[in-house]
């Protein structure tokens, strides 16, 4: 009786065999280090690993090895301070279309790294970083896209040299024309568009007009597109900011959640990712005095008043020659000993700009700098958003020469030069963001928090052996084989998952070790109790493990509801305690119940035993 | 060893008028100090702004506030934290024009207070994420709860889902009332604890009610009361026992598993404790006052065939 089956023998020693394999990464401890990418996607070779040790080799900077894996370069240092030197010397060597970006890899040997293993990756809660929230801006978008419906409505009736007033009221389009006799023929026009608008009569101040609204399934089409345009948009800029491992996706149905691992600077990030700012090139008014028109508050026809960084103001002409979305390129530079950003056109804008300083040779050109800040205003007592939007001239210059594709925009500072190189390469937001929630953990409580995880992991796991073993003797031993086990393959499942570690986590796991033990105490106290009906011990032992099974099965399913529920509903740190907690209480189904028993038999099995040390 | 005479015959469903009373004054309590005293929200749930920081040398916190209101933060909650080098510095969200940039000023702040002024930590919590968080991890207790019921009942039968999810409600309701009375600060891994709390605690139950319907079917005779009550004192050990080495390792976690952990912990402690008396007390007299009969269990084919203990 109690003898174990060849396969049941093969099955566990099978399973903790290959888990301890895959757990073993994790034994080995993390390495600072320094990932290089492409900026353009593309792979990274060992050409590229040569030059890289070049570089590493010529600044005398040490390091432990290097690899390329999934496209990246990959290279560990022994110490935090070589791994910044390193960044520092590669940027510079590297230069453009290269990324460097700080982290941490595993320090497992090159043959496990060959087998695609993987160790556990920690949470930004352990290692250090940012986590923001940002939600998308969706009145802005729509009022956005109506700005755009009016501008077009405006041009067409224009065309048709139909007197009109075209205004953006709320959610609609409002057009007024001066000869109500026009009316018909200006519905006409604005029927004609390729979207069909939502455009009705309505009686407004005693007067015709025509209101144009866009339908629901416009709205919510324009949302989707705001948001996910602004999802690529913040990668992009995740990507040009040098961070290893981010997040970046949407949550929802008007946020993005960013994570940042390692960067213990919010604010740098945050100034980059929420930035709306872009560029308009505009002709400036030429012969016109704008302090004249700034006394007035009244700019002449076809002029615009706006204030450079002096605050002096600036008469600009409407309409801009290009604007930033036309730009393909930009990156900083220096001109003249000045903070520069040198930008590309694309070749619509370059067409455009060509044509403009043809005609325009010895006139100014002014470089306006847009970007919509968000506001928080009381209104009828509540808080409320508000988007504003701030144009300020960044520099006026003389047309010296007709240019098309290629020039560069002086008259900002370094930080200004580099951030608003970065957001024009980066590509514009569509519509504005703002943060709903961010959290920020510094590296050094990160590091705090694993000492602290692993110390409670250690003595969690020991008092429960020690009282087990005290408890149940012998079969007391096997229960914390058998957790042993179980942590093992917890982590080994984590590992190949590539879940992260978070401290939650750890909690999840120390609270799994401490349930793992119910299993087998359920079966002991029912060995017990065959024992004490007066059963053999072989006979009680197989009776404890049968009967105890559905029960063991009933109390773990609950657990696992909870720990689903809190998947499906947590956020962050919270989820990885769900993820421990789930997988810990499969994986001690597993070891408590079959593993132990195979341990039970292998001792106890096929022979005479009198007494039963539990 | 055992810590219990294996042979014990205590009088728990005997004395189960005693024991629901004192389960709906703790019940009481916790809702009129719920009512009374509120929970101590957490940035998670209030939304606003909190930060850890921790400086050269033990901070002087009544200097720090001050020091703060002059520089026009006089909202800002300062109490200690961790260390006797750190200080966490709580702030609701501002009406000032940009409530993104209120981090920044404040590091700012506390830097030309002390120039070794470090980051360990912060949180900011926009009003409205704050509502949905709180709205969420509602949500997902209730969700459970209705899991659970339901699985129950199809394993067992209503009355005991009923028991069951009463009993749990019972757990949840008196942990958050403790946290209530002792004012601790109640945040997003309190809730993760108690939905813990809820899966394990109806561990306890469950081992309680397989042996009530594992007896049914074993004795012949004998009524209601004295079977339930047979089951829960021979399951009485396991019951002490499971609850024991989960004790043990939130205890770990409470003193070991440093600050971030210990609401969290906290919770755990009290949770595993009251669910490990609701198995025992509440819920099988729960479902005795549901008038549980023998045919209620016997009745179901299903559960007769399939080999249960």
């Amino acid at each position: 009786m109690n003898q174990n089956s060849v396969w049941t023998v093969l099955l566990v020693v099978g399973v903790v065999a290959i888990g301890t394999l895959l757990a073993l990464p994790n034994l080995f401890g993390k390495a600072p280090s320094v990932q290089v990418t492409r900026d353009d996607g593309a792979k990274l070779t060992d050409e590229d690993r040569s030059q890289v040790s070049a570089f590493l080799d010529t600044a005398s900077v040490p390091y432990l090895d290097s690899y390329v894996e999934g496209g990246w370069l990959i290279v560990q240092f022994a110490s935090a301070a070589d791994q910044s030197g390193a960044s520092k010397v590669l940027r510079e060597g590297l230069g453009k279309g290269f990324v460097v970006a700080l982290t941490l890899s595993p320090r497992m040997p090159a043959w496990m790294r060959a087998l695609g293993m993987n160790a556990l990756s920690l949470g930004l809660d352990l290692r250090g970083g940012v986590h923001l929230l940002f939600e998308v801006d969706m009145d802005a978008a729509i009022t956005q896209r109506l700005d755009m419906i009016g501008n077009d409505i405006n041009r067409r009736l224009r065309e048709e040299r139909i007197r009109r007033n075209v205004r953006v009221v709320d959610n609609e389009v409002r057009v007024r024309v001066g000869d109500p006799a026009d009316l018909e023929r200006a519905e006409e026009l604005v029927r004609e568009s390729d979207d069909p608008y939502d455009v009705r009569r309505s009686v407004i101040a005693g007067e015709d007009q025509l209101v144009i609204r866009l339908t629901d399934d416009q709205v919510r089409e324009r949302q989707d597109f705001a948001i996910e345009q602004n999802t690529v948009t913040m990668r992009n800029r995740v990507n040009a900011l040098g961070v290893s491992e981010p997040i970046v996706q949407r949550q929802g149905v008007n946020r993005i959640v960013v994570q940042l691992p390692g960067v213990d600077d919010p604010s740098q990030a945050e100034r980059i990712l929420d930035a709306t700012a872009t560029l308009e090139f505009r002709l400036v008014c030429d012969g016109e005095n704008a302090f004249d028109a700034q006394r007035r508050g009244r700019p002449p026809l076809g002029c615009e008043l706006f204030t450079d960084r002096q605050g002096q103001p600036v008469l600009l002409k409407r309409g801009a020659i290009v604007t930033g979305d036309q730009l393909v390129d930009a990156s900083q530079g220096f001109s003249e000993g000045a903070p520069a950003v040198l930008v590309s056109l694309d070749s619509r804008g370059a067409d455009e700009m060509l044509r403009t300083t043809r005609e325009n040779v010895g006139k100014p050109m002014a470089v306006l700098f847009v970007e919509q800040k968000r506001e928080m205003v009381q209104r009828d007592g509540k808080e409320v958003p508000v988007t504003r939007t701030e144009r300020e001239v960044i520099n006026v210059a003389t047309i010296q020469g007709v240019f098309s594709s290629r020039f560069q925009i002086t008259g900002l500072d370094v930080v200004e030069a580099r951030d608003l190189s970065l957001l024009l390469r980066a590509g514009a937001l569509s519509a504005p963001v703002y943060k709903v929630e961010e959290r920020t953990i510094g590296p050094s409580l990160g590091q705090d928090n694993i000492n602290r995880g692993f110390m409670a992991v250690l003595i969690g796991v020991l008092a429960v052996m020690i009282y087990m073993a005290v408890y149940y003797k012998v079969f007391g031993l096997i229960a914390n084989i058998a957790v042993i086990m179980n942590v093992i393959l917890l982590v080994a499942i984590m590992s190949v998952l590539g879940a992260s570690l978070t401290l939650p986590g750890i909690a999840g796991i120390v609270l799994t070790v401490g349930m793992a033990v119910d299993s087998n105490v359920l079966i002991f106290e029912r060995i017990r109790e065959e024992l004490r009906n007066g059963n053999s011990p072989q006979a009680s032992i197989h009776a404890g493990y049968e009967k105890a099974f559905a029960t063991i099965t009933d109390s773990n399913i609950t657990t696992l509801i909870a720990g689903l529920v809190l998947f499906a509903f947590g956020t962050g740190p919270i989820k990885g305690f769900a993820i421990t907690l789930s997988v810990g209480i499969l994986t001690s189904m597993f070891t408590s119940v079959v593993g132990s028993r195979v341990l039970v038999n292998w001792i106890y099995g096929g022979r005479q035993v009198k007494r039963l040390p539990i | 060893m055992e810590l219990l005479n294996h042979k014990s015959e205590i009088q728990f469903m005997g004395q189960r008028k005693f024991w629901l009373i004192l389960s709906l004054t703790l019940v009481l309590i916790s809702f009129a100090s719920l009512i009374f005293r509120g929970l101590n929200f957490g940035v998670d749930f209030t939304g606003g702004l909190l930060m850890e920081v921790s400086f050269d040398k033990s901070v002087d916190l009544q200097a720090l506030r001050t020091d703060l209101a002059e520089a026009g933060y006089a909202d800002a909650q300062v109490q200690s934290f961790g260390g006797a080098n750190e200080a966490l510095i709580r702030m609701l969200p501002r009406d000032e024009t940009n409530s993104t940039d209120q981090g920044n000023a404040l590091l700012k702040v506390l830097h030309e207070i002390d120039s070794s002024a470090q980051l360990r930590r912060t949180e900011f919590v926009g009003p409205q994420v704050g509502r949905e968080l709180a709205e969420k991890g509602g949500t997902a207790l209730i969700f459970t709860l209705l899991m659970i019921m339901v699985y129950v009942m199809f394993r067992f039968q209503w009355k005991f889902a009923v028991g069951a999810v009463v009993a749990l409600i019972h757990d949840v309701v008196i942990t958050v009332g403790v946290f209530s009375v002792l004012h601790l600060p109640f945040d997003l891994t309190v809730i993760a604890a108690l939905l813990a709390v809820i899966g394990y605690s109806l561990n306890d139950t469950i081992v309680v009610f397989d042996r009530i319907r594992e007896n049914f079917k074993k004795i012949r005779g004998g009524d209601v009361v004295s079977i339930t009550n047979l089951s829960i004192n021979e399951t009485l050990g396991r019951t002490i026992n499971t609850s024991m080495t989960v004790l043990i390792v939130v205890v770990v976690l409470f003193f070991f598993g440093g600050d971030a952990l210990r609401g969290f912990s906290a919770a755990l402690i009290i949770g595993v404790v009251v669910g490990t008396y609701s198995s025992i007390y509440v819920a099988s007299a729960l479902v005795l006052a549901l008038g549980l009969t023998r045919e209620d269990l016997l009745v179901d084919k299903k559960i007769e065939d399939d080999g249960q203990p």
